[in-house]
């Protein structure tokens, strides 16, 4: 099956739901290092995304992204709404006019949303945010796709490196966002933004479809 | 939790309701997206003034609308960035022809917001400039953190930068003149008690009743350090030393002295604060040449006080004292 519109208007209700599911343990994350809202806003960011998401029938995949990218925009708010809604419209951008997508073209969207992040966040690699889980998830992506893997390879091996990066940052003093203003007490807790980006790769791994 | 509430999910929909009624002579608020404007918006050949951040600060920014200060602001939910779903009609309906300029407090949330704002404001026609307030000398400036953290000083920005727009300035101009503002003003401020976020339900930290935290941010989060209470001299002595040496502000210097309530402080204690700041400042050789005393960057009901310093010269005393006419400030007209 090709990763046409409905694979991944289908991949973003699997995120909903997963993100719903896992929305208390992502605040529970975020207080104790940030305003303890990751989770409560990502849920309604999401929630909102279903909601205007374009019929599969007449859209691209890029039409899916933009749609969810402006939901997440409007109504997560935050540092994670602007984060989030950038990657989604980078990844859209990546795939502008195509109709399924292949492995390669899974690589790019997820690399394109990696330079959304951090165009937008200015954040690093261990800085203690979403970009330590993207980053290596992006590529172990790209490398799976060189290796000729297909979208399924590709995508659980950027979910593994990204499961590995959220873990790495546990012991991590944060040096942007609400709490790097605890410095050496940020340290000792997992980032709630890789946590996320986590859980959201993983459930792309697993989404019914996503074979090309 | 004991607050003078209906619902806490409520609290912002229904308190911007009352403002705008209350004011409604004056500006007039707008829902789903949330954005509050002067009723003559926009002033033809005039910068518009936005500003927005979250809610729970008031009178900061809603308060601030008005001739010779904001034309628009935008309030988020309580502690939380508004979205730019805001920001982009409050843009517009401001934009007299001569641009829009954001002025925004540096938390990445809002920075992040305000900046994608100004991107799609821009890709519709308007002309945006944005500079961000980052007075808090609490927070160490380095590339380890987000930053200063924009505080006291935003209030005082607000009025002078809405003076200087009234005057003709053109967007640029006010972009340099709100980046001279930033660079020459700094605050620092205390809690003697915590506060608590209406959907949260519970403080944002613990205070004992012999502790108090210096340093502060507004939004209850961590400050410099926690010590046992001192009597307001000495505590204002830390709050002034680490203002005028950050500056750093000389011997012979004009000021203006801002001691701000974060909510739940008495007037009376803060002119004991005031009191004892331009003392301190006089010892230092800086002369006080304006001040603003009063609830006017809060922190929900938190107890406690700031004090920001703004260096004065001719140019920005005319701006300061220029006519003002908001539901939060007024002189003048």
């Amino acid at each position: 099956m090709p990763i046409d519109a409905a694979v991944v208007t289908a991949a973003v209700r699997s995120c909903a739901d997963v993100i719903a599911e896992h929305r208390h343990e992502l605040t529970k994350l975020d207080s104790a290092i940030g305003d303890a809202d990751h989770g409560t806003n990502l849920h309604r960011g999401f929630q909102a995304a279903l909601v205007r998401l374009p019929d599969p029938g007449d859209a691209l995949p890029a039409d899916v992204l933009k749609a969810v990218s402006m939901a997440l925009v409007s109504k997560v708010g935050g540092a994670s709404g602007p984060l989030y809604g950038t990657a989604f419209l980078r990844a859209a951008g990546a795939v502008d006019g195509a109709e399924h997508l292949d492995a390669s073209q899974v690589a790019d969207a997820l690399a394109a949303a990696l330079a959304g992040v951090q165009q937008r966040g200015k954040a690093e690699l261990g800085d203690k945010t979403i970009v330590d889980a993207l980053s290596p998830a992006v590529d172990a992506a790209r490398a799976s796709v060189d290796a000729g893997g297909g979208a399924r390879e590709a995508l659980r091996a950027a979910a593994d490196a990204a499961a590995e990066g959220a873990e790495a940052t546990i012991p991590l003093v944060a040096r942007k966002g609400r709490a790097s203003y605890l410095g050496e007490r940020s340290a000792g807790h997992k980032d709630p933004g890789a946590t996320s980006t986590t859980l959201l790769i993983q459930t792309l791994a697993e989404q019914e479809g996503c074979e090309a | 939790m004991k607050k003078l509430i209906n619902d806490p999910e409520q609290v912002v929909n229904e308190s911007i309701e009352g403002f705008a009624a209350a004011h409604r002579d004056q500006v007039t608020a707008h829902f789903d997206p949330t954005w509050v404007v002067r009723n003559d918006a926009p002033v033809p050949g005039k910068v518009g003034i936005v500003s927005g951040g979250g809610s729970g600060h008031e009178p900061l920014h809603a308060g601030f609308i008005g001739p010779g200060m904001l034309d628009a602001a935008c309030p988020g939910e309580v502690f939380t960035s508004p979205v730019p779903d805001q920001m982009q009609p409050a843009t517009k309906a401001v934009d007299g022809g001569a641009g829009v300029l954001h002025i925004v407090k540096n938390y990445t949330g809002d920075v992040a917001n305000f900046e994608m704002a100004a991107e799609l404001a821009e890709a519709e026609g308007t002309r945006v400039r944005s500079v961000v307030i980052d007075d808090d000398v609490a927070v160490q400036d380095s590339s380890f953190t987000a930053g200063r953290r924009g505080v006291g000083g935003t209030v005082l920005a607000e009025k002078i930068l809405g003076a200087a727009a009234d005057k003709g300035y053109d967007l640029d101009q006010c972009a340099d003149l709100l980046e001279r503002v930033n660079n020459q003003v700094r605050s620092m401020g205390m809690a003697l008690t915590p506060c608590t976020v209406p959907q949260a339900g519970e403080p944002t930290f613990e205070l004992e009743e012999h502790e108090m935290e210096i340093g502060i941010g507004i939004h209850g989060e961590p400050g410099r350090e926690r010590m046992p209470l001192e009597s307001a001299d000495a505590i204002t002595q830390r709050l002034v030393n680490a203002v005028v040496e950050d500056l750093p502000f000389r011997r012979g210097d004009e000021v203006l002295l801002f001691v701000n309530g974060m909510g739940a402080t008495p007037l009376m204690e803060l002119y004991i604060v005031y009191r004892a700041a331009e003392r301190l400042l006089a010892d230092h050789g800086i002369t006080v040449v304006r001040n603003l005393v009063g609830d006017y960057i809060t922190s929900l009901e938190m107890a406690g006080a700031s004090v920001t310093l703004l260096k004065m010269d001719d140019e920005l005393t005319q701006l300061w004292d220029a006519p003002v006419k908001t539901p939060g400030l007024r002189w003048g007209m």
